[in-house]
């Protein structure tokens, strides 16, 4: 007993430490033999108690808190990432739902989706003439194909049984859209907006980094132009433990969601 | 009683199905004649692949034939409608709703809407709830109500999804395989229940099964059926058995052996079933 809970301890907690001791050690390493500055793990650690000290400052466009660049990224992928949805998820019922719709729009997404939604971006500018604007249309293009298409499967794969059902009730299609489809395909849909949350939160830096204004990515390039190794490797770390959040919120939500029979 | 089972209500006249598949057509059926009358439980058993279930899904009407007619009331069957109330092999339980709120479905479809049963008013929401809970007392569920299908034993889903169908006071109940995946006890018990409740609400029945003792205990009339591809009825044995029956006091009746002799020497003969490799 005793020693089966040990061994539990040593898997659920000094497992996971083992492999943070391990990063912070390389990272030591890596700074200790080079040449060029590399700041080591403890600089880092107390520039980060001093930057997280203010996090809400305000001098100027180009110098805010690092709280400021996160939210404002994560506005960016609140707008896009919504826009996607009110789009994506009834395309995905749609296309789901029509096998005409469905061999309509197939090609368009096997074509479409492969594209790096960062070269979306110059069409963004192009066409909506601002940068925010420009990030937000990025982060949109790079959510909806997960949820169109999650959405589409989890129609395609309503059981045929649920069906039956409706069927021999005679429901109505507005019954049989809010009593089965619906929540028979929640599940599906939530795995697509989980999807769309991780890459979008992956693209909205990369799309921040080119665009500049205030937010996580743009915060990272100016530093580098300030030569503050520092503070990226502090945003390095700011950029995964909000993309965790995200990722675990959504898992959360996904699970209070699924019903047994939907998760076998 | 007897002059009851010698009036047709459901007909099915020359039925045939055939399936396109990718290797081309699969005939299924062919040739069904059978007349059922009302208030007659009717089981239909033979080998699996023998079709069973295609003809039930015919006369549920979720499927067409492609050849012939069924007829359930004097109206030919073009689709499916809660007046055929159908119990799924697999309970098919809304897995999101609570155990009430399945039943529940069905009674405000057939009852809380005017002139989906003829002569009959829409009827208030204490009323259906009433209705709901009637039934699910009839099948012994009470204290399951609020519960939903994942966390209640097989057994009582496929009560819950008996008593969803019986809530609707179709005129024709359609049971496929309803007890086919419990334990041998619960199964007994249910089948007791469904006597009950059968003798109860005079409900005609079509019960698919491939269990001897199951068709004989609970049928007036066992459709026996030959080997697909191509099946059809090979032979009709009427149970001539006093009701209410008992498990108990049948087990040693010789009239009860006899049928149920009938039954085996049918399956196991004549139809002995050749296993394709």
């Amino acid at each position: 007993m005793s020693i089966s809970l040990n061994k539990q301890i040593v898997t659920s907690i000094v497992a996971p430490f083992m492999g943070l001791a391990l990063l912070v050690g390389l990272w030591a390493l890596v700074s200790l033999s080079s040449t060029n500055n590399f700041p080591s793990p403890a600089d880092t650690f107390l520039q980060a108690v001093e930057v997280f000290s203010d996090p809400f400052y305000s001098k100027g466009p180009n110098d805010q808190g690092v709280g400021w660049n996160v939210l404002s990224s994560l506005k960016r992928v609140a707008m896009g990432f919504g826009l996607a949805a009110l789009v994506g998820i009834p395309m995905g019922f749609l296309i789901g739902r029509f096998d005409f719709m469905s061999r309509m729009f197939n090609p368009l997404i096997s074509l479409l989706r492969p594209v790096s939604p960062l070269a979306w971006l110059p069409i963004g500018l192009l066409v909506f003439k601002g940068a925010n604007p420009a990030a937000i249309w990025t982060i949109f293009i790079c959510s909806i194909w997960p949820m169109i298409i999650n959405t589409a499967v989890g129609v395609q794969r309503v059981p045929q049984d649920y069906m039956n059902v409706a069927r021999v009730l005679n429901l109505s299609e507005w019954k049989i859209i809010r009593t089965i489809l619906f929540p028979a395909v929640l599940p599906y849909m939530l795995t697509g907006v989980r999807l769309a949350v991780g890459t979008a939160w992956l693209v909205i830096v990369a799309a921040e980094m080119l665009t500049g204004g205030v937010g996580i990515g743009f915060w990272v390039w100016d530093e580098w132009n300030n030569l503050n190794v520092k503070n990226i490797i502090i945003a390095i770390f700011v950029i995964g433990i909000v993309g965790l959040i995200l990722e675990y919120a959504l898992i959360k939500i996904a699970t209070a969601f699924t019903y047994e029979e939907v998760k076998s | 009683m007897s002059e009851g089972l010698t009036t047709k209500y459901l007909e099915i006249q020359g039925v045939a199905q055939t399936f396109k598949t990718a290797k081309g057509d699969f005939p299924a059926l062919r040739d069904i004649n059978l007349n059922v009358a009302k208030g007659e439980f009717v089981a239909l058993i033979g080998h699996s692949g023998c079709g069973k279930s295609t003809l039930l899904n015919l006369i549920a009407g979720l499927t067409t034939p492609t050849q012939g007619n069924l007829i359930c009331a004097n109206r030919e069957i073009a689709g499916p409608g809660p007046e055929r109330a159908v119990v799924f092999q697999n309970h098919s339980l809304l897995p999101w709703l609570t155990c009430f709120e399945n039943v529940y479905l069905g009674v405000e479809r057939v009852f809380g809407y005017s002139g989906v049963v003829d002569g009959k008013v829409k009827e208030d929401k204490a009323q259906l709830v009433a209705r709901t809970h009637a039934a699910l007392d009839m099948v012994g569920l009470t204290h399951a109500a609020q519960k939903r299908p994942g966390e209640i034993s097989g057994g009582m889903k496929q009560r819950v999804g008996i008593a969803r169908a019986l809530a609707m006071e179709p005129q024709v109940l359609l049971m496929d395989e309803p007890f086919g995946a419990l334990d041998a006890l619960t199964r007994a018990k249910l089948q007791d229940e469904l006597l009950a409740i059968v003798a109860n609400t005079h409900s005609t029945v079509v019960m698919v099964t491939h269990d001897v003792d199951e068709a004989v205990l609970l049928s007036d009339k066992i459709v026996m059926m030959t080997n697909g591809p191509a099946a059809t009825i090979g032979e009709v044995l009427h149970i001539d058995l006093p009701r209410p029956r008992s498990r108990v006091t049948l087990a040693d009746n010789p009239a009860y052996l006899n049928y149920r002799k009938a039954v085996i020497d049918f399956l196991y003969t004549r139809q002995a079933h050749v296993e394709k490799t």
